[in-house]
């Protein structure tokens, strides 16, 4: 998987978590999107952890600044 | 909703919680309103949104409070301003292992052990009592989780001073609790947790990160199994299974294969699984499910397969057997409306997955689980929750065998020319008291529970049962029905709030197995008497339509009341002078 198709498919998780239609790049930020506070983005991360077939370790996700963070980090558990 | 029901898919309920819930919103018909606070020892957040939608699907639209973060202890023993002002109808004590405070040390001797497992239940029974005290309403513990890890492996669970070993006691006293305490229930973790798997249901991330107690995947499974005890206290359990034959409680097809032919008992295996389906059957029953069958067959086929030797179930566990060559939903209407029981309190079991299509379409208030095949048949139909036993009473226990009686009657009228005279020979006696606490669960319980013959459809908890049955104020009365075929426990209610010279009558109800046997005019005279006695001039009476109440519209108007108002939406009022009433005519004995 390409660190475009993961993008795309992060898009569509977090379009569906926060029922909101918004155009997500690698420099989206949480305040972006409308609702995504912290609760919000466990539940990105759980639908996330299912749909890329992962776990997340603490030291993954203690310093996502911005999506583009979140393809890095998934990208690298890919290709473990 | 197919994704509330097991097996449940966490990540897509989660990811797609937002558009399941505004579509369920958007079909949703004149919901409950209730109101659930959380108490936790851990985050509740995301089980709280799980509560919402599971208990959405049962028609039940509930708003939460949550505790500040692990704030449950004080907010149940100190007393919370933000709790009290909420008013909650359902109280939910979301701890886990996590939260037991101090564990045995390894040098602990058998006293020092007791006596931290007694201070650590004293803990949690000093917030039921403080709780319980202030709210009245129904509390839902959470039992405790097996931690992810044993320390002393499989000494772990037998020695006094292991983790696993008091986690185990400590529940024991729990359960104890629970069953000598009314309105406190038990929300089985430990069940949850060894189903899901320990080690799906531990997760060390989501707890060290964000202080979730389980995992994401196993939260579903816990507010489902919360909102299966809500529902049940709010009397939206299913009433009956509808049960096909081949294939479902046999292997093979009776009408093809003959008795000879057909696969069950404890032989071979095939046969051995639908045994084992077919006992849990039965154990439904025992526990106040009626049984139907809604079979493609000749009847004499499907008695047949009924009175097989080596199966568990005959024609007697059944309350009506429809075999014959209709479409099953025509069966399935029939059936309720004989049983005198709503169409959606009924659960179609099918292996055929086009006859479960075909109900679903021209039945969508029936339940029709997907069993999937023999194999996994108790399952599925186990994690429906569609049964969840809450409160279960002598009348609940010999469900079958009342309708059963019921339908004796029945045959026992279709003898008789002339209906008065069947009304004589059934020998009714009736008992007609006031609401007394041995009565209380009961009573709540039919108060939730009737839909038809509801005048005013009251719902009312076991406290408000309590405090009308405790007051002065309130002329309360119950009817217990016996004739000759059996008892009917109580099969009628009245309750009236007493002003200056005036009765106003709240409640009036009636279970729609008795209709027809003039137990209303037995209720009534026995009322009316009661109100003479207390220098009652004047009884009020109201009826607010529901969809289901329409055959009480003109009840107060047959028991001799005089309308006195009609609104635009069919709520009426009715006025009775007490000194014009006369006895309304029945061949009920009153044997108090």
């Amino acid at each position: 998987m390409t660190k475009e198709e993961i993008l795309q498919k992060l898009a569509e998780l977090i379009e569906d978590c926060f029922d909101e239609e918004v155009t997500i790049t690698r420099e989206t930020v949480a305040d972006d999107v409308d609702g995504w506070d912290s609760l919000g983005q466990i539940r990105l991360l759980a639908a996330a952890e299912k749909e890329f077939n992962i776990h997340f370790a603490i030291s993954d996700v203690r310093h996502l600044d911005n999506v583009g963070d979140l393809v890095d980090v998934i990208d690298r558990m890919l290709n473990l | 909703m197919s994704f509330l029901q097991y097996p449940l898919d966490y990540s897509y309920l989660m990811a797609k919680r937002k558009k399941i819930r505004k579509q369920v919103m958007s079909n949703i018909q004149s919901p409950i309103k209730k109101r659930i606070a959380i108490l936790g020892g851990s985050t509740t957040s995301e089980i709280a949104a799980m509560l919402d939608l599971f208990l959405l699907d049962n028609n039940i639209e509930v708003e939460i409070y949550e505790s500040e973060y692990n704030q449950y202890w004080e907010d149940a023993v100190f007393g919370n301003m933000d709790l009290e002002s909420f008013q909650p109808d359902f109280i939910y004590i979301h701890t886990t292992f996590r939260n037991i405070e101090v564990f045995p040390n390894i040098a602990d001797s058998p006293e020092q052990v007791n006596q931290l497992l007694n201070s650590e239940f004293n803990r949690l029974s000093q917030m039921w009592t403080a709780l319980s005290e202030k709210y009245s309403c129904p509390i839902i513990q959470n039992n405790f989780d097996r931690p992810s890890y044993r320390l002393m492996g499989n000494r772990d669970i037998w020695d006094d001073c292991g983790k696993s070993s008091f986690i185990n006691k400590l529940n024991q006293k729990i359960y104890e609790y629970a069953a000598a305490h009314e309105r406190f229930y038990v929300n089985d973790i430990d069940y949850l947790s060894a189903q899901i798997g320990l080690n799906k249901w531990h997760s060390s991330f989501y707890w060290n990160m964000y202080k979730y107690a389980m995992s994401m995947e196993a939260i579903p499974y816990v507010a489902k199994s919360v909102s299966d005890i809500v529902k049940s206290l709010l009397g939206k359990n299913k009433k009956a299974v509808a049960l096909d034959l081949d294939n479902t409680l046999w292997g093979g097809v009776i009408g093809d294969d003959g008795i000879e032919g057909i696969s069950i008992g404890q032989e071979l295996p095939e046969g051995q699984a639908y045994y084992e389906f077919q006992k849990y059957c039965k154990e439904l029953k025992n526990i106040g499910v009626i049984l139907t069958i809604n079979s493609k067959n000749d009847e004499d086929n499907a008695l047949a397969g009924l009175n097989h030797p080596d199966g568990v179930l005959k024609p007697d566990d059944f309350v009506l057997i429809k075999a014959n060559w209709n479409p099953k939903s025509q069966n399935l209407l029939e059936t309720a409306t004989e049983l005198n029981l709503g169409i959606d309190s009924f659960v179609f079991v099918d292996d055929n997955p086009a006859e479960r299509e075909i109900v679903n379409q021209h039945l969508p208030a029936v339940a029709v689980p997907a069993i999937g095949s023999v194999d996994n048949y108790i399952q599925v139909l186990d994690n429906t929750g569609f049964f969840e036993t809450t409160i279960l009473s002598s009348e609940d226990i010999n469900k079958t065998q009342t309708y059963r009686e019921n339908k004796k009657r029945n045959e026992f009228q279709n003898s008789f020319l002339n209906y008065e005279d069947y009304l004589d020979s059934l020998k009714m006696r009736a008992v007609i008291k006031p609401f007394d606490s041995l009565h209380l669960q009961r009573i709540a319980q039919l108060t939730n529970k009737s839909n038809q013959f509801n005048l005013t459809t009251k719902r009312c908890t076991e406290k408000d049962i309590e405090e009308m049955s405790q007051s002065n104020q309130f002329i309360t009365l119950y009817l217990s029905l016996s004739d000759k075929f059996g008892d009917n426990g109580i099969v009628s209610l009245a309750a009236g709030e007493i002003s200056g010279h005036e009765l106003n009558i709240e409640l009036w109800l009636m279970s729609c197995r008795v209709l027809k046997r003039n137990v209303e005019a037995a209720l009534m005279n026995e009322l009316v008497r009661i109100a003479k006695k207390k220098s009652i001039r004047t009884i009020v009476g109201h009826y607010y339509p529901t969809p289901k109440n329409g055959m009480v519209k003109d009840f107060y108007k047959e028991m001799g009341f005089m309308r006195i108002k009609a609104d635009e939406n069919g709520n009426t009022d009715w006025v009775l002078q007490v000194e014009d009433y006369s006895d309304k005519k029945t061949s009920i004995m009153i044997n108090n």
